[in-house]
């Protein structure tokens, strides 16, 4: 690729001969990224104004009729409070045991490897599969669950057959696949803490270890806490897998997903127009989680 | 003091232990189960060892029902595609964002920063009606061409490449080597780790993806292994636990071997990937 270098001034043709190789390389990208996320987002936002559904040719604008609709739908909003419910348990859950493993492990010479790769085992399975075993584990007449419980004479519920309890059923499968995704991270960040600190801490007269978590670890783990939180947040509001694979939204609505109400409607049902408008709703709360991230972050900055 | 040192230390330990054994157990009972029979299963007993062992039985089932070798196979090819376009396509374009000068680099990065937070969920609606337009569903290119561009690897490859000293392409383009030689032959060597560790992340991310391929894929012959195994699903009835689990540990084999053997790189590249996304 030998360019020709005009008579310019020499600066000026290196310089545009290097904008125009940097387009050359940065173009594949820039195309793909228009045809598969700037497009469809555009087109995901406007059919969300539409009553289109796949199959029929002809679609007119409707405003807000869909969002309109969303309000009253019980589906939806029985969808949108099952994935609060499940993301409220599986976040918090999986990030204390996520650090308090990471922190008995970075306690603990023996065993540190096998102990990293036991946890972190569930977040290289395949979830669809794994979720198969849990649903055995789960059965409430052969599960070995139930069986275990039913030795110290507990009556083990059926989990996710009832719908008083298959939205917990679902956590407790998420918590499992996450705990060791947040471990790792946890992991990274307490290596990643100065030794100096502690020495420093324990001639403050810092002696017990709970005031050494206190005064120095959390603190110094914050932006890991924050960054661990944000994906698990997000981790949660995404839920599909299991619920596809297990449940399909029942028994009852009771373990209805957003994903999994937007699948429905939009890959069933074919109401394309109306699972845009659910999309919109999804896509927002992404965008509120990575602002609320951005605005911790940025408060961190300036105040400590 | 060495008392309560070992006493503290016992009390570590046996937690760890106890909690690894509850993070086992799913594994533990999946292996077990694979091995037993219909009867056996339905007396509900603890016992993890199969009274007469029915893995042959299993295992026949599990691999005759739905092609597990066609399965495997599907998500290496799709896997296998989806990286190598991700890398090709991330790494030229991260390399202009970090080391060349041009205008476009702003309108760029706002472009990586919206991909960030826009995943495949939110644009599988009009993906899919146009792939349906285009007679495209049920193929790899349905699989694959979504996924070609990855925003988080450039936006990864993009931190890499900003690290990297200038003189190391000043140096080569002294010898005149063209800016596609340079990210060929002095880049892409030098931005190994940060390959691996990407392709950690994206095979683990598509190999497990139900999502998408739920969507394009209804032909048994383009299903990856999660899809497979929800055919497969379909096909017991849901009940043949024994079959179930040992199409189970096939499919959940693959990966997590290689997991067991990589681990360390497993480890650095989720967790490289992890802080850095």
């Amino acid at each position: 690729m030998a360019d020709i270098a005009l008579p310019f001034s020499a600066v000026d043709t290196a310089g545009r001969r290097e904008a125009r190789t940097a387009w050359l390389l940065a173009s594949p990208a820039i195309l793909l990224m228009l045809l598969f996320i700037v497009l469809p987002t555009i087109a995901v936002i406007v059919l969300g104004f539409t009553d289109f559904e796949l199959g029929y040719g002809s679609f007119r604008f409707v405003g807000l009729e869909n969002y309109a609709e969303l309000i009253s739908d019980r589906t939806f909003r029985r969808s949108l409070w099952n994935t609060t419910v499940y993301t409220a348990i599986v976040t918090p859950v999986s990030i204390v045991l996520g650090l308090g493993i990471a922190l008995l492990i970075e306690s603990e010479p023996r065993g540190r490897d096998f102990f990293r790769t036991v946890y972190f085992l569930p977040v290289a399975s395949l979830l669809v599969a794994m979720a198969t075993v849990w649903q055995y584990l789960f059965h409430p007449g052969i599960g070995p669950l139930n069986t275990f419980l039913a030795l110290f004479g507990i009556p083990g519920p059926n989990w996710l057959g009832a719908s008083s309890t298959v939205i917990y059923g679902l956590s407790i499968i998420g918590i499992w696949q996450s705990v060791g995704f947040n471990m790792v991270l946890f992991l990274a960040g307490l290596t990643a803490i100065p030794r100096e600190l502690y020495s420093a801490a324990e001639v403050d007269g810092v002696k017990s270890s709970i005031d050494r978590f206190r005064l120095v670890t959390w603190p110094m783990l914050g932006p890991t806490t924050l960054f661990v939180t944000t994906i698990s947040v997000i981790n949660s509001v995404k839920v599909f897998e299991t619920v596809k694979t297990l449940t399909e939204g029942g028994p009852n609505k009771a373990s209805e997903v957003l994903l999994w109400t937007i699948y429905q409607e939009g890959f069933i049902f074919l109401r394309v127009g109306y699972a845009s408008a659910m999309t919109v709703v999804f896509l927002a709360i992404l965008v509120v989680l990575m602002v609320l991230q951005y605005r911790f972050l940025d408060r961190r900055v300036h105040y400590t | 003091m060495t008392q309560t040192l070992t006493l503290g230390r016992l009390f570590r330990l046996s937690l760890l232990s106890l909690g690894a054994l509850m993070f086992l157990a799913p594994y533990i009972f999946m292996i077990s189960t694979a091995g037993k029979d219909q009867s056996e299963i339905f007396s509900a007993s603890l016992s993890l060892i199969p009274q007469h062992f029915a893995y042959v039985a299993n295992f026949t089932k599990a691999l005759t029902r739905v092609s597990m070798q066609n399965l495997l196979l599907n998500g290496v090819i799709v896997c296998g595609l989806i990286l190598v376009l991700q890398v090709v396509v991330a790494v030229p374009c991260a390399y202009a964002l970090a080391k060349l000068k041009f205008g476009a680099a702003r309108f760029m990065m706002a472009l990586v920063m919206l991909g960030l937070l826009v995943p495949i969920h939110a644009t599988a609606l009009p993906l899919y009606v146009a792939f349906d337009k285009l007679s495209l569903l049920n193929s790899y290119t349905a699989l694959v061409a979504p996924f070609s561009i990855s925003v988080f690897g450039i936006f990864l490859f993009l931190q890499f490449f900003r690290a990297m000293p200038d003189d190391l392409i000043h140096a080569a383009r002294l010898d005149g080597m063209s800016e596609a030689g340079i990210v060929a032959r002095v880049i892409v060597p030098n931005a190994w780790p940060a390959v691996t560790a990407f392709a950690i992340f994206s095979v683990v991310a598509h190999w497990n993806d139900l999502f998408w391929p739920l969507i394009v894929v209804t032909n048994q012959s383009y299903a990856t292994p999660p899809l497979g195994l929800l055919f497969f699903r379909a096909a017991e009835a849901g009940d043949d636990y024994g079959a179930l689990m040992a199409a189970t540990l096939i499919i959940t084999l693959p990966l997590v071997i290689a997991f067991l053997l990589a681990q360390k790189r497993f480890v650095e590249g989720i967790t490289m990937t992890g802080l850095k996304g």
